[in-house]
């Protein structure tokens, strides 16, 4: 029996070498947007007699960016993924407090406590994702969950600051080159790492296909378990690196530094409008970071204007609906 | 020298109840070896056992002699089994190569290598003739039949020895069907064994050399295809005599009025389509897929509305502008994609079945009492209760919710697309006399499907559609090729 190798009927195809030009994707429109905003603030603020960027104010940006920037990264790591993580902003109290206990004002026990936080970060990463994954209870309730345990140990434990960090460590908060922090570029070369382990390595592909779809991943041969417990240990840490850059800041743990700043919600606000889609499977990265600096540059612009700060939440609010419905219009499409 | 796999007395239960009952399956390199059986039989359940998705309870799995126990899927794929599931397993927002090497990404140096993913992704493209499709496309950007290559370039992209392919055409065109016959007769030649799961009777004996039928769970028989009809298979799937797939046509003297009528309607997808149809007439809608037949259908019920035209409902001129202004004028409209429109899946059949009824009705007409009962006994529902989830229920059982659905509001005009794709052989005729006893009581049906024989048999007249317009009108019982010539753009004329 012989099988003619024939071309198949000519279709009306693509070429393979299509060129995919200039696209407005949602990451393009994020960092539009916040060159948008710059140069708006920018003169919002001139009109009132001062200048947006001028060393402080890109310091105050900076800054604002930094602690957000890191949880955000997290976030979106696990909104990547298809799952979400609600106890963020208490496990950035919990570590700030555990690196500054350890530390207690010794030099010598910088290393040992900026680890011990971090494990125990990568602890509650753990049992966020087991909980998920094993007790197949509810990313949303799950965390919410562990963010109430959080809260009882800290209110039982804590009135206020505890712990002090030895000066040598504050450089960590302090120390900046012209007007950027070292801790600013700490954050961006971690974001870097991280997108580099989103889009090139092999754990980060198979997180976009567990977010993407979970069954699909799994019917082919992605360990998807293990994809969204590493994907939540990775979220805990980033917010372990926030509470431990935030204690440098303060020189001491405080309990409610997370949720003053609602780390929670300005998190997944930051992932969203940075254009990851809240469902999973697509988005990264970089996104987040536009939608850090544009949180930041928000609050930044509303500082020096002195805005009523219920006002600025409604702006606040605004831009997020409108960004999210923005790049709802371009993923609607329909096949027939 | 070739593979050969050996299944032996799988069993397996869910939840207490049996699935597989003891089945043996033996498949051969370069063989098509077809599985059949009705939906419920235990066909996906082996399929899955197969690749590693379930455990079996008992029996053994031996690959040229050597036993094998999979722990998961990706143990199964290290074997060389490959399996194509049902519903597509492709990511829709990443690349083809990206999606062909899902699980397996080549690396180098701790990174993706996405030059060899792509690559190699186009080589096996190419292997299967097949070049046209571009492995860094979003798969999201292809049309349905190339999705379907890129699943078989996905399952060969594990070295498969052996490919299971589930209801491979049931997301196919009739002209796509034929270049996946061509595939899969290559992948024969290649020494590749070939389980073929399909309800498609023709497609059965087109392509495979050997048919193991399974019912309720259980093996029934092994035989090559050349020893079997298709009243074999048929009574070995079902344990009898199915009679007549279709039902008798409408007597031409005794149609009523035109209930539905389009005159040089139009859209962005559809262009001047003038057509009646008749109450107790069952008119049938051909063509190839993009040919605008299910556009047509999708702005009848207003889906996507007509934008010129007229469209008339028992010879009043009207506008139909939305679904829920369809229904309220008396069009019901099965979809093609149950699944995803045509049924809330977590909902109970008494919600599915009472939804258009409870929603789109005016309230007084809405809320009337509707005897359920009744309802789901004339399309004979086979559920446990009126409270268990659709989801639950076999494609057959669940297309004839959609059907009570409709039933319960007592449509003028009933728009099918492809009212049978997907359901088994007992549940297709079935659906057909449901077609065929609406059609009696006077209403107006408007059915498309891209399964000829079907069309064919079912069809007072057959309408044929080609380039988004009316191609041509042919009598009932005309032939496949006069169909196929009018759907590819010939003349009738043209075909001796």
């Amino acid at each position: 029996m012989t099988v003619q190798e024939k071309p198949l009927p000519v279709r009306t195809v693509p070429a393979r070498t299509r060129s995919r030009g200039f696209a407005f994707t949602p990451t393009v429109v994020v960092y539009l947007a916040l060159a948008v905003l710059l140069v708006v603030g920018s003169v919002l603020v001139a009109l009132r007699g001062g200048v947006l960027l001028d060393q402080a104010g890109l310091l105050n940006i900076f800054t604002r960016a930094t602690a957000l920037g890191l949880v955000a990264i997290g976030q979106t790591i696990v909104i990547l993924a298809g799952s979400l993580d609600l106890s963020v902003a208490y496990l950035v109290g919990l570590t700030s407090l555990v690196a500054a206990e350890t530390m207690a004002g010794q030099a010598g026990m910088i290393v040992p406590g900026v680890l011990l936080a971090l494990a125990v970060a990568a602890v509650v990463g753990l049992v966020n994702g087991l909980v998920i994954t094993v007790l197949r209870a509810n990313a949303f309730i799950a965390t919410l969950g562990v963010a109430l345990v959080l809260r009882g140990y800290l209110e039982h434990n804590y009135t206020g600051p505890a712990g002090e960090v030895p000066r040598t460590f504050q450089h960590l908060g302090y120390d900046r080159v012209g007007p950027v922090p070292v801790a600013a570029l700490l954050m961006l070369g971690i974001a870097a790492m991280c997108w580099w382990l989103l889009t090139r390595s092999r754990p980060g592909y198979h997180l976009y296909a567990v977010g993407g779809d979970l069954e699909v991943a799994r019917l082919s041969g992605v360990r998807t378990r293990r994809t969204i417990v590493t994907a939540h240990v990775l979220c805990s840490v980033a917010a372990g690196l926030a509470g431990i850059y935030l204690a440098s800041r303060l020189g001491s743990g405080a309990p409610y530094v997370g949720t003053d700043a609602g780390f929670d919600l300005e998190s997944i606000a930051a992932v969203v409008l940075g254009g990851t889609l809240l469902a999973g499977g697509r988005g990264g990265v970089v996104g987040t970071i536009g939608g850090v600096f544009i949180l930041a540059t928000l609050d930044t612009v509303f500082d020096d204007l002195a805005v009523d700060p219920f006002f600025k939440d409604v702006v606040r609010g605004v831009v997020l609906v409108t960004a999210v419905a923005l790049y709802a219009r371009r993923t609607v499409r329909r096949q027939s | 020298m070739r593979t050969t796999i050996t299944l032996a007395g799988i069993s397996k239960s869910f939840l207490g109840v049996p699935v597989l009952r003891g089945v043996d399956l033996e498949l051969r390199g370069g063989e098509v070896h077809a599985l059949m059986g009705e939906n419920g039989a235990g066909k996906s359940t082996l399929l899955k056992v197969l690749a590693g998705v379930h455990r079996p309870d008992a029996g053994s799995i031996e690959i040229d002699g050597v036993e094998h126990s999979f722990a998961g899927p990706a143990d199964a794929q290290r074997a060389g089994i490959a399996i194509i599931h049902q519903e597509f397993t492709l990511l829709p927002h990443r690349s083809v190569a990206e999606n062909v090497y899902l699980g397996r990404e080549p690396v180098r140096r701790l990174r993706v290598d996405r030059r060899r993913m792509v690559e190699e992704t186009a080589r096996l493209l190419d292997w299967l003739g097949e070049d046209g499709v571009d492995p860094t496309a979003p798969v999201s950007a292809l049309p349905v039949a190339q999705r379907q290559v890129v699943e078989i370039v996905k399952a060969l992209s594990t070295d498969a020895r052996v490919l299971a392919m589930d209801e491979p055409t049931a997301a196919l065109a009739d002209h796509e069907v034929e270049l996946l016959y061509d595939l899969v007769r290559r992948l024969r030649q290649r020494g590749i064994a070939i389980l073929y799961v399909s309800h498609r009777m023709r497609e059965v004996f087109d392509l495979s050399d050997r048919i193991t039928v399974l019912k309720d769970g259980a093996f029934v028989t092994c035989a090559p295809t050349a020893e079997l009809t298709s009243a074999d298979l048929v009574r070995h799937m079902v344990g009898r005599e199915l009679g007549t797939l279709y039902p008798e046509r409408a007597d031409p003297a005794g149609l009523g009025a035109v209930r539905l009528a389009l005159r040089g309607a139009g859209n962005a997808r559809v262009r001047e389509v003038d057509l009646e149809v008749r109450a107790g007439e069952i008119v049938g809608v051909a063509g190839l897929q993009g040919s605008g037949r299910s556009a047509l259908a999708r702005a009848v019920f207003g889906v996507e509305p007509f934008t010129s035209g007229t469209l008339e409902l028992d010879g009043v001129a009207t506008r139909i502008t939305s679904p829920r202004g369809a229904v309220r004028q008396g069009v019901a409209f099965v979809t093609e994609d149950r699944k995803g429109e045509g049924l809330a899946l977590r909902q109970s059949v008494r919600d599915n079945a009472l939804l258009v009824r409870r929603s789109a009705l005016p309230p007084r007409r809405g809320r009337a009492a509707v005897d359920l009962a009744a309802l789901l006994e004339s399309v004979n529902v086979v559920a446990r209760d009126e409270h268990q989830e659709v989801r639950f229920l076999s494609g057959g059982n669940q297309q004839k919710v959609v059907l009570a659905k409709w039933l319960a509001v007592d449509p003028a005009v009933l728009v099918a697309d492809e009212p049978t794709r997907g359901i088994d052989v007992g549940a297709k005729k079935a659906v057909h006399h449901l077609l065929r006893e609406l059609a009696d009581r006077g209403v107006a049906v408007l059915m498309i499907s891209s399964e000829l024989p079907e069309l064919i048999g079912m069809s007072d007249r057959i309408l044929v559609m080609h380039d988004g317009r009316l191609a041509g009108e042919l009598p009932a019982g005309a032939s496949e090729t006069a169909v196929m010539a009018l759907a590819t753009g010939h003349g009738v004329g043209e075909v001796a």
